[in-house]
């Protein structure tokens, strides 16, 4: 019945693995109904403000860049959305933000030192990128912990001789 | 060393072997490395103010350093400093040649490097000092110059003074996390029989001989257990008369495991990798343009305030809260070890997840910004030259959104790891498996919370 005893193991890892695979897939809660939001965002040396911006799935969104002391950009990471702002003369984005999770906004003209670390963060929806991987973690760390438990007591009941090494 | 889980490189690969016994193997490598050193700090100092620009912030701080960090590291360990062009003048200068081994002693004043600073520390305390200033050093071109000079004077300084590489060993700020990580990597170098060492009389790795140098990093390959301190210069590779030096790969992070040699100065290395590479995250790629400024010393008093938080976090507050876990784990297992011990053990486990959280924080910056090494390339001074015709490439993030994919998988991977190396560490202590279960349960929860906060800073 060495068989029956393994598939008692593998219970709980199983369970975990399909736990996490459900939590992969599963659907979030969709989007609320769409509007449009108008936002403008002041570019300066060297961050934007507001520096975290969250619009609903859906939406469609208007940002009203401005370059507050020198020239700047903005470069919106995963809609490849780009422009150049000359202070004094603000620029309109406009797009659909369709896509759930957290996109970087940067500036994407040299603008001085810092000018690679000036970043903002535009987050859509309810994250969902986000979520799933948190539930990946903390499913993944349980899954280890279930692997280290059960290695080591059948490492501990081969050496007490409770389970037998049978070969067939 | 020959156990079950190792497979002997330098057998399977006769061509390496003659390779890495040539002579001229490693010389030839940094020669290399110091061309781009030296134009490094060429382009620094006279080239244009704006990092982005300029081939030394691109190179350095981008393409060495995602090198470095995601590639050799934790695939080579401790490759690089058998590279590395910071020592190179001193080390040619102590030995009055490049390639061929000149007999006699090397020309150094041969002062005793004194004991007190045979550790790590300086090695935490000079990459802290750094750190502090790194948000000026990452994007002022001068000042990044004036770094890498100072690093190569003081290299030059030290072997003057001392023999050996007392730079790479006790004083590199670099040297002590590649030490740290390369505990990590799957590749080993060590003796194939230790027996064969000890009834070695003339021990020609450590005097030298016709062949090569004595042991430059002053580590004995016959103890060795370990990669944390030896320099891969493959030097004891050309002087062992019995051909007992081997090159192996081996499985990841198997240095962990060697408990007599943890050290509380290299568990607070582990502390300040993992510190700064949150520190870094939240600062250099977070949305807080204010603590930018105060990193940045808009004024003197921010900064004073950024850098006594900065050194507080990684000296006090994170080690504080590990004693607190290793408090938690020895209580709930009722392990009789002594705090301290546990406290320098379970460190250990901050190993694979801190290389992780630094493997992610770069994945952050260098798929975005790597295409401005395409423009460095052929203007590295940014004085309007166009060498090989790329210089108005311009910068074009490369998918920033595989970026997010690539993070959580090394951040969960480093994260299993260090459960796992938990897990042993604890059995280490208690031979009892559900004692060393119970030892692991407050330090995975610590780990999976310092992931998640990585998690949060990148994702969230
Ligand atoms: S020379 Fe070779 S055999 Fe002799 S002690 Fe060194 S490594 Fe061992
Ligand atoms: S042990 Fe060998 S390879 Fe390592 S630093 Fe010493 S001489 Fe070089
Ligand atoms: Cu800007």
């Amino acid at each position: 019945m060495r068989w029956l005893h393994t598939a008692r193991i593998w219970r709980l890892p199983l369970l975990i693995g399909l736990l996490t695979l459900a939590w992969l897939v599963f659907p979030f809660p969709g989007a609320k109904a769409a509007t449009t939001r108008h936002i403008t965002l002041d570019a300066s040396q060297f961050a934007f403000s507001p520096g975290r911006v969250h619009v609903n799935q859906g939406d469609r969104v208007v940002f009203t860049v401005a370059a507050q002391d020198v020239v700047h950009g903005f470069y919106l990471d995963g809609y490849g959305l780009k422009t150049r702002v000359e202070p004094g003369v603000s620029q309109q984005i406009e797009f659909v933000a369709d896509k759930t999770g957290k996109f970087r906004y940067r500036c994407s003209v040299n603008c001085g030192s810092l000018h690679p670390f000036m970043i903002g963060e535009l987050v859509v929806g309810s994250n969902t990128p986000f979520w799933r991987a948190t539930g990946l973690i903390v499913l993944a760390a349980i899954g280890m912990l279930v692997y280290l438990w059960q290695s080591g007591r059948v490492q501990e009941m081969k050496q007490d001789g409770t389970l037998q090494s049978s070969t067939p | 060393m020959v156990t079950p889980s190792r497979i002997n490189l330098l057998e399977r690969l006769p061509l390496l072997k003659t390779i890495l016994k040539s002579r001229a193997f490693q010389p030839v490598l940094m020669l290399i490395t110091l061309f781009v050193f030296v134009l490094a700090i060429l382009t620094g100092l006279f080239g244009t103010p704006a990092g982005s620009r300029n081939f030394n912030i691109i190179f350095v701080w981008i393409v060495w350093w995602a090198l470095l960090i995601i590639v050799m590291v934790p695939f080579f360990g401790r490759l690089w400093c058998a590279i590395c062009p910071i020592p190179a003048p001193g080390e040619w200068l102590q030995r009055r040649g490049i390639i061929q081994r000149r007999t006699g002693r090397l020309l150094t004043l041969n002062r005793r490097w004194p004991r007190r600073l045979k550790n790590m520390w300086l090695q935490n305390f000079g990459f802290l000092g750094v750190a502090m200033f790194s948000t000026i050093i990452l994007t002022r071109p001068s000042v990044s110059a004036w770094v890498l000079f100072s690093f190569l004077l003081v290299g030059v300084m030290l072997s003057a003074v001392y023999k050996n590489r007392i730079f790479c060993r006790y004083v590199c700020p670099v040297g002590g996390f590649i030490g740290l990580y390369s505990m990590l990597s799957p590749v080993e170098l060590r003796v194939e029989d230790q027996g064969i060492c000890a009834s070695h009389t003339t021990k020609d790795c450590i005097t030298g001989n016709e062949h090569g140098y004595g042991c430059p990093w002053m580590v004995f390959p016959g103890n060795l257990t370990r990669n944390t301190y030896c320099g891969l210069c493959v030097e004891c590779l050309k002087t062992c008369p019995k051909n007992n030096i081997v090159i192996n790969l081996r499985p990841f992070g198997s240095d962990l495991m060697v408990a007599k040699e943890r050290r509380l100065d290299e568990a607070y290395k582990a502390f300040i990798m993992l510190g700064c590479a949150l520190l870094y995250s939240v600062v250099l790629l977070g949305p807080w343009g204010w603590l930018k400024n105060w990193a940045n010393m808009d004024t003197l008093p921010h900064w004073a305030i950024y850098a006594a938080a900065f050194l507080a976090i990684n000296l006090l507050v994170l080690p504080g809260l590990f004693w607190l876990v290793t408090v938690a784990s020895r209580r709930l297992s009722g392990q009789a070890v002594p705090l301290r011990r546990l406290f320098v053990d379970y460190a250990y486990t901050l190993v694979p997840l801190g290389l992780s959280g630094w493997i992610a924080f770069s994945l952050g910056f260098v798929l975005v910004n790597g295409s401005y090494a395409l423009g460095v390339v052929s203007d590295p001074f940014g004085w309007g030259w166009n060498l090989f015709g790329t210089a108005q490439a311009g910068w074009t993030p490369l998918w920033p959104t595989l970026t997010a994919f690539l993070q959580v998988g090394t951040l969960t991977a480093g994260l299993l790891f260090s459960v796992n190396t938990a897990y042993k560490i604890a059995r280490q202590n208690s031979q009892d498996h559900r004692l060393a279960f119970l030892a692991t349960l407050p330090v995975t929860g610590f780990l999976t919370l310092v992931t998640l906060g990585f998690l949060r800073l990148y994702l969230g």
